[in-house]
């Protein structure tokens, strides 16, 4: 039934995934202005620029263009880095481990965060401790990464010396980067987990559980968090694709060597090929985790994962 | 989505109270500021680098010697400019394309959505950096590019809201009274939208000023010498060690801005729900 069940799910995923190819594709190639202008700049001479665009390829038609890039995906071929003279897919994925680490790390930080501010404000509404949380939660919520993260280096790095500066380590090199990218997820976690405690708490179950004589705290960490963690599993898997591209941010600030560092160099250098390569693996990476992010819907939720088994 | 009521039905959300408007007041002070400033953001004053804070300079002076007050004052209306400007574009096309997919349905309703089932499926700030890649640096491309993704969002609502208030009885009413769609639309829908679509677009500035600090701190948003809040953070960088008041005046004010546009946003949401659960 598990394979059914992620049969079902993972299928049409499929085409989300061969629709990033294009995407990149076309706003890389379509948009006004000549990639070898932006490279070489405008001063270039006339014969470099012409042996450039030889040597991308970019004197032949887009559509052709197009196919070839896609062909080209299909074996697993990301092109050349013009830059690095290396493979795309093996820059890829040299970097990617590190980018997992910091978004794993920052996503265990927002949940331990967030659960408990969310349940505490919710078990007292209104109270003191309550508007304190959510407004706590509402500045995690606001402050931008690009912010926080330098402020954290001056106060925790330079000023107490806490934590390394930047660089990738051990667990005290990933703290301030992890901070940085999962302080904004906490945010509006909690703020999610709180409304959703407060209406499984209004369900006709917890009345009957508090009739039965249930302590306080029994019904709301076994009976309405179990079925308020649903929306928030959501939530989760929505925020992780605005975590990954912020990885971009955070990674640039603490000179963190993962996916969204290498994606800023090749900006910089336009590096087309990597720059490609890089948005397509994180845009690709958002998909994967996602669809397991809603398999795991599926496995907490007996509603949806019995969906369209019954009619049968 | 509706809170969860109590006893007395009052909704259990707490009221916003006094915080909304703390928020619009920081915001209003803010605008002011930037109107009133004097000082000049671009004056260079080499011999003067990463001075800190002084009389002349309350918030210190830049790595060429410039104000930072005055930088972040110009800054502010930059960053602002842009929050509004894609805030209008986006909206006026999703109200546009979402209206168009919710009220001729079909496959018109099936293409556009797909544009933004594709679009959403992706980080926004990933495909913001492609385009912008792509384009170049710029104040107009900034917006552009912002704009060409933020509009997914508006048109899922619009198209939403449509097709539920299409079966509400106030509009089967004007349809029997033989009101044609332009008119249904003009009278009847897009009023009822006014409300969630002024909430959507009020988060929205701050998310759109959260993306041009962004690309602005990326080195691809508004170039130099304007001053943005992102990039005079990106500015200040290099000077964490010695020069740290470079660094916290913008963090400060960009985090408390953001924050005055979300409370304005969670008081205009509650309204909302109130006026509509009622």
């Amino acid at each position: 039934m598990i394979l059914r069940l992620l049969l079902r799910r993972c299928v049409p995923v499929l085409p989300r995934l061969f629709a990033v190819a294009p995407l990149v594709f076309f706003f890389l190639h379509l948009v006004p202005g000549d990639p070898v202008d932006v490279m070489l700049g405008e001063s270039a001479l006339p014969a470099d620029k012409e042996a450039l665009r030889l040597s991308l390829g970019l004197d032949r038609p887009v559509g052709e263009r197009y196919f070839h890039y896609l062909a080209s995906l299909t074996r697993g071929d990301l092109g050349e880095s013009i830059g690095l003279r290396a493979p795309v897919w093996r820059l890829v994925a040299s970097r990617y481990p590190a980018t997992l680490e910091l978004a794993a790390a920052a996503i265990v930080i927002a949940v331990s965060v967030a659960l408990p501010l969310g349940i505490i404000a919710a078990a007292r509404p209104g109270s003191l401790l309550d508007r304190a949380s959510m407004a706590a939660a509402l500045f995690g919520a606001s402050v931008p990464s690009f912010a926080l993260g330098p402020v954290l280096i001056v106060v925790f790095a330079i000023s107490l010396g806490w934590a390394p500066v930047s660089g990738r380590g051990g667990a005290a090199h990933l703290a301030l980067p992890a901070l940085t990218l999962g302080v904004g997820m906490a945010g509006i976690l909690s703020r999610i987990t709180r409304a959703s405690v407060l209406e499984a708490l209004a369900g006709d179950y917890i009345r009957t559980a508090r009739a039965k004589g249930l302590g306080r705290w029994r019904v709301l960490t076994v009976h309405a968090l179990r079925n308020a963690l649903l929306p928030v599993i959501t939530v989760i898997s929505l925020q992780l694709g605005a975590l990954l591209a912020g990885t971009i941010i955070t990674e640039t600030i603490f000179a963190w060597p993962g996916l969204g560092r290498l994606t800023v160099d090749a900006i910089a250098a336009r590096d087309y090929p990597v720059v490609q390569g890089c948005i397509l693996a994180i845009g690709a990476g958002y998909v994967v985790v996602n669809t397991a992010a809603d398999l795991l819907y599926a496995l907490a939720d007996p509603r949806i994962r019995h969906e369209g088994t019954r009619e049968r | 989505m509706r809170g969860p009521v109590s006893a007395d039905g009052a909704p259990r959300r707490p009221r916003s109270g006094p915080w909304w408007a703390t928020g619009l007041a920081l915001l209003a002070l803010v605008l002011l500021a930037s109107f009133m400033a004097r000082g000049d953001p671009f004056t260079q004053r080499l011999e003067e680098d990463l001075r800190p804070p002084s009389r002349e300079h309350p918030l210190g002076q830049d790595k060429l010697g410039r104000d930072v007050l005055s930088r972040l004052l110009y800054g502010a209306r930059v960053s602002l400019g842009v929050g509004i400007s894609v805030v209008l574009i986006s909206a006026t096309l999703g109200l546009a394309l979402g209206g168009v997919a919710g009220t001729v349905g079909g496959r018109t309703d099936r293409i556009v959505m797909g544009v933004v089932d594709v679009l959403l499926a992706f980080p926004g700030l990933l495909l913001a950096i492609a385009v912008v890649a792509a384009l170049g640096p710029g104040v107009t491309n900034v917006v552009l590019s912002l704009s060409l993704l933020g509009w997914t969002g508006y048109a899922r609502l619009v198209r939403g809201q449509i097709l539920s208030l299409r079966e509400r009885e106030f509009v089967a009413a004007a349809r029997a009274l033989g009101a044609r769609p332009v008119r249904i639309a003009a009278r009847h829908l897009i009023p009822n939208l006014a409300g969630l679509l002024t909430v959507q677009a009020t988060f929205g500035i701050a998310g759109a000023i959260v993306a041009e600090g962004s690309l602005s701190f990326l080195g691809l948003g508004v170039p130099a010498p304007l001053p943005s809040w992102g990039g005079m953070l990106a500015d200040a960088r290099p000077y964490l060690l010695i020069a740290p008041h470079l660094t916290i005046a913008p963090a400060a004010v960009i985090a408390f801005t953001v924050l005055a546009i979300n409370l304005l946003g969670d008081h205009l949401r509650d309204r909302w729900e109130r006026a509509s659960s009622r």
